[in-house]
């Protein structure tokens, strides 16, 4: 029966955070948001973590496991130790337990207009986008927004104005669609203070992102992109 | 706060409705308990329905042939007017999301790509890879940014604010500071999403896709409809049930059984195979694992291998990704272990094609609606295209209710709203019952699954209908929940599990009353559909003990029923 190692902090009541163990009984196949459940309605019904679709795709349940990010509900106990230690993602504020403040997260996603500003105006049909154009947005359309990314990168950890490998991602998933006509002032954008160039290429984000994804080799284009517009003339204003 | 219009549900309908409601220029405020990125809209898979022609085998294909598969698909239950209107409205709705960007798969053309799925005439299921659900949702909350519309998340709705016969707004628990608050509108529209969480030990569906959605309304004195029609998925991952799309068969996936035998021929032709609907794909299913065909007595084969390796990772990525870091096979490599499992709500809440209910003010749409335009049996492909369809027409007809409607905020109703509200939380937190919600939550979902499954009897929805009782009984004597403030997640699933119980009682009698065989009410003591008796909606009354069961008809057009051979 392994313990899971549970980090507990309500910031209105504790002084400080605080480990509190709990055993669970594992079975084949027992994930880790199906242990914290099984805390939740038979141990303590005082934990708070977030989780909803436990098939990976709805973004809720990253979280640090056993000294990794990752996503609760994809994660199999069987492939951990015996003593599990579970603590929330860091950089943003714990409002309890597991449940910490996104606010910062969307709000620099907000940031970047996360949404196609069209080359051309719509007509009747759908907007030609061959096979090769599609594939280009391939990985980058995957991110479900769980920001393990984000707490795992030291540097959002010392810039709150960094904008954040989830955001920079989402910056060439627009800038890579053949339908957006907006590229030049996109890539003005994210080459601002506290864009791209605030990136020291420590790969966290792409180590530990659960859907594979490359924030880290988005970055780096981005930053190639940007670079060869200016050279070139193309961006007018460097932020 | 006011609101204009009020959208409870951050999901495909929800944010739909959001974006109409606020182009034709009224005030929206969107209510959600968990962030719309989270809604399970995004967990849909196969893709969504329009006859766009796209196809190379489906030039042919039209608005016209899509709604007489749906009503066929529906064993002629559902509206016609509402079907008509739904494949009608299809085609231009999918090109509106994929001008707002949505990332569809392709063809060399340029068009959007479709793939074949079950009970349709034509390939006309558009689709990117089987990661359909989440760009359709991340697409859809992009233009939420884009238009700067409220968006309160993690707010938990618990009751309606009614007065005078009206609905003048909601009662939320704010879960980031665990105060309730009153939101007061002209109107509130209902897009809580599905309920398989009643099923909750064998259900594709998330953690938050719970009956209470139905249950506040329901509460209120809004009748449900249909909710006697659960779809059973075919395709259930084996031990998690979480969903192996359709795609998986559209693609040319085959069930096997123990004898590695392709046994869908024996129950529908040849030509149909494994994409006949899913209520007959998961009686079959069912039979084979009962009759001894299947393994281990609990699952039969998904096979994807003859596919090969490159089409299942250009194709059906997700649903590899799921069975490598879930059940640690390679569909590549080994036939994928599945059992049917409860996915959809044909029913609930009783509307008209414009969200319209009994209850002035308020309004419901997406799956926690029942239109109907799925009948008895919903077609793959239909559901994301009802969220995005009936979005559309509910925002902008509930825009068009409310502009110039005075902002007065009618205080009494949420006053009283937010004292009940508070009050039934401080009961909670002072009970000195011994019983573990969850336990009851665990038991509610065995019944369900033993008894008001895929094969139905009078016996067994008898002794469901007692023994759901006896849990809502058991249910007065809950053990504490704690005082936590924020983010009080045990009170939430203890309100989840009150309107669980309401919703399996609901579903309970109406399976019971109905002695036929329709779609995905299938009763082994009355195996035949019976029009002249049963061609009408069920429609159910909450009463704190037994629900009133009453009928209305069907809303019939150019088909008439017919028997539903594949
Ligand atoms: C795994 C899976 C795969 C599917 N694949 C397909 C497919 O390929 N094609 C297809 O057509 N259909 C598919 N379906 C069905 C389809 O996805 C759903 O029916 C549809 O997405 C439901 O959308 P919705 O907007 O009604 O609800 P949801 O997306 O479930 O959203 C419900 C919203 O309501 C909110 N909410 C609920 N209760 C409350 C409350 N009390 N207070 C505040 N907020 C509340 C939630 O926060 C959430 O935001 C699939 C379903 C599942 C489960
Ligand atoms: S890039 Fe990966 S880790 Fe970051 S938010 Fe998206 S899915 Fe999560
Ligand atoms: S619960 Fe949805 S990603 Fe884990």
């Amino acid at each position: 029966m392994p313990t899971f190692k549970v980090f507990r902090y309500d910031p209105g009541k504790n002084d400080l955070p605080y480990f509190q163990d709990y055993e669970v009984p594992d079975h084949k196949g027992m994930t880790v948001l199906e242990a914290l459940y099984y805390i939740l309605e038979n141990l303590d019904p005082t934990l708070a973590f977030r989780s909803s679709c436990r098939m990976g795709v709805c973004g809720s349940c990253a979280m640090h496991i056993d000294g990794q990010y990752g996503l609760a509900c994809e994660t199999q106990v069987a492939s951990l130790g015996n003593t599990i230690t579970i603590r929330p993602l860091a950089h943003m504020k714990v409002i309890r337990d597991m449940v910490v403040d996104l606010d910062p997260f969307f709000a620099q996603y907000e940031a970047i207009k996360p949404y196609l500003i069209p080359k051309n105006a719509p007509g009747p049909r759908e907007y030609a986008q061959t096979p090769r154009e599609r594939k280009k947005l391939d990985i980058l359309v995957d991110c479900i927004l769980c920001a393990a990314c984000y707490g795992s990168c030291p540097v959002v950890g010392t810039d709150e104005k960094y904008l954040g490998p989830h955001a920079l991602l989402k910056a060439l998933r627009f800038i890579d669609d053949s339908r957006d006509g907006n590229t030049n002032e996109r890539l003005a954008f994210v080459a601002n203070d506290s864009g791209i160039f605030r990136c020291h290429t420590i790969f966290n984000c792409q180590q530990v992102c659960p859907k594979d994804l490359d924030p880290t080799g988005a970055i780096g284009k981005l930053k190639m992109k940007s670079f060869w517009a200016k050279l070139t003339g193309k961006l007018k204003k460097s932020g | 706060m006011f609101y204009d219009v009020i959208i409870v549900g951050g999901g495909l309908a929800g944010m739909r409705a959001a974006i109409a409601a606020h182009d034709a220029g009224v005030k929206v405020g969107l209510v959600s308990k968990i962030h719309p990125v989270r809604s399970h809209s995004g967990a849909a898979q196969g893709g969504v329905n329009a006859a766009l022609g796209n196809h190379p085998d489906g030039h042919d294909d039209t608005p016209e042939r899509h709604a007489y598969d749906t009503i066929k698909g529906s064993d002629f239950l559902a509206d016609q007017d509402a079907v008509d209107l739904m494949a009608n409205m299809a085609p231009e709705i999918i090109i509106e999301f994929e001008h707002w960007g949505c990332p569809f798969s392709r063809y060399e053309d340029g068009s959007i790509a479709q793939r074949p799925f079950g009970g349709a005439g034509f390939p006309r299921t558009c689709y990117g890879a089987d990661r359909t659900g989440l760009y359709m949702l991340h697409t859809c909350y992009e233009q939420v940014v884009k238009r700067n519309i409220d968006v309160l998340y993690e707010h938990f709705v618990t009751r309606l604010a009614v007065k005078n016969g009206r609905c003048t707004g909601v009662i939320a628990l704010n879960l980031h500071t665990g105060e309730f608050e009153s939101i007061a509108g002209n109107a509130v529209i209902f897009a809580t999403g599905g309920s398989g969480r009643v099923y909750s030990i064998n259900t594709t569906n998330a953690h938050a896709s719970t009956g209470l959605g139905l249950a506040i309304p329901y509460w209120a004195g809004v009748a449900l409809k249909d909710m006697e029609f659960i779809q059973f998925h075919p395709t259930g991952l084996e031990g998690s049930s979480i969903l192996m799309t359709e795609g998986c068969r559209g693609e040319g996936g085959y069930l096997l059984n123990n004898r590695g035998e392709r046994f869908m021929k024996n129950y529908v032709s040849e030509k149909i195979m494994e994409l006949a609907p899913r209520d007959i794909v998961a009686r079959s299913i069912q039979t084979e694992i009962n009759e001894g065909r299947g393994f281990e007595d609990s699952f039969v084969h998904l096979d994807l291998r003859h596919l090969g390796e490159q089409k299942i990772k250009e194709k059906l990525p997700g649903i590899r990704e799921i069975c490598l870091k879930f059940k640690n096979i390679d569909p590549i490599k080994t036939p994928i272990p599945i059992h049917p499992a409860n996915h959809y709500t044909m029913g609930g809440i009783d509307c008209d094609i414009n969200g319209e209910t009994s209850l002035e003010g308020f309004y419901a749409a997406g799956e926690c609606a029942c239109v109907s335009v799925h009948g008895a049996n919903r077609l793959g492909g239909n559901s994301l295209l009802d969220t995005i369809v009936f979005g559309t027409q509910t925002g902008r007809y509930v825009a068009g209710k409310v502009k110039g409607m005075s902002q007065t905020v009618d205080t009494d109703a949420l006053n009283d709203g937010l004292a009940i509200e508070k009050d039934r939380y401080g009961k909670l937190q002072s009970s000195e019952g011994k019983a573990n919600p969850y336990d009851i939550r665990n038991d509610l979902s065995k019944v369900m699954n033993e008894k008001i499954g895929i094969f139905r009897n009078e016996t067994d929805m008898k002794a469901a209908v007692n023994e759901i009782k006896m849990l809502k009984i058991k249910f007065e004597n809950l053990r504490p929940i704690p005082d936590t403030g924020k983010f009080n997640y045990d009170f939430l699933w203890v309100t989840e599990i009150a309107g669980n119980l309401d919703t399996a009682l609901a579903i309970a009698t109406g399976a019971l009353n109905r002695s036929e065989s329709r779609g995905a009410h299938y009763r082994i003591d009355f195996n035949k559909r019976l029009d002249d008796e049963w061609l009408k909606h069920t429609l159910h009354t909450y009463h704190p003990s037994d629900p009133e069961i009453t009928y209305k008809p069907v809303t019939m057009g150019k088909y008439e029923p017919e028997e539903r051979k594949y």
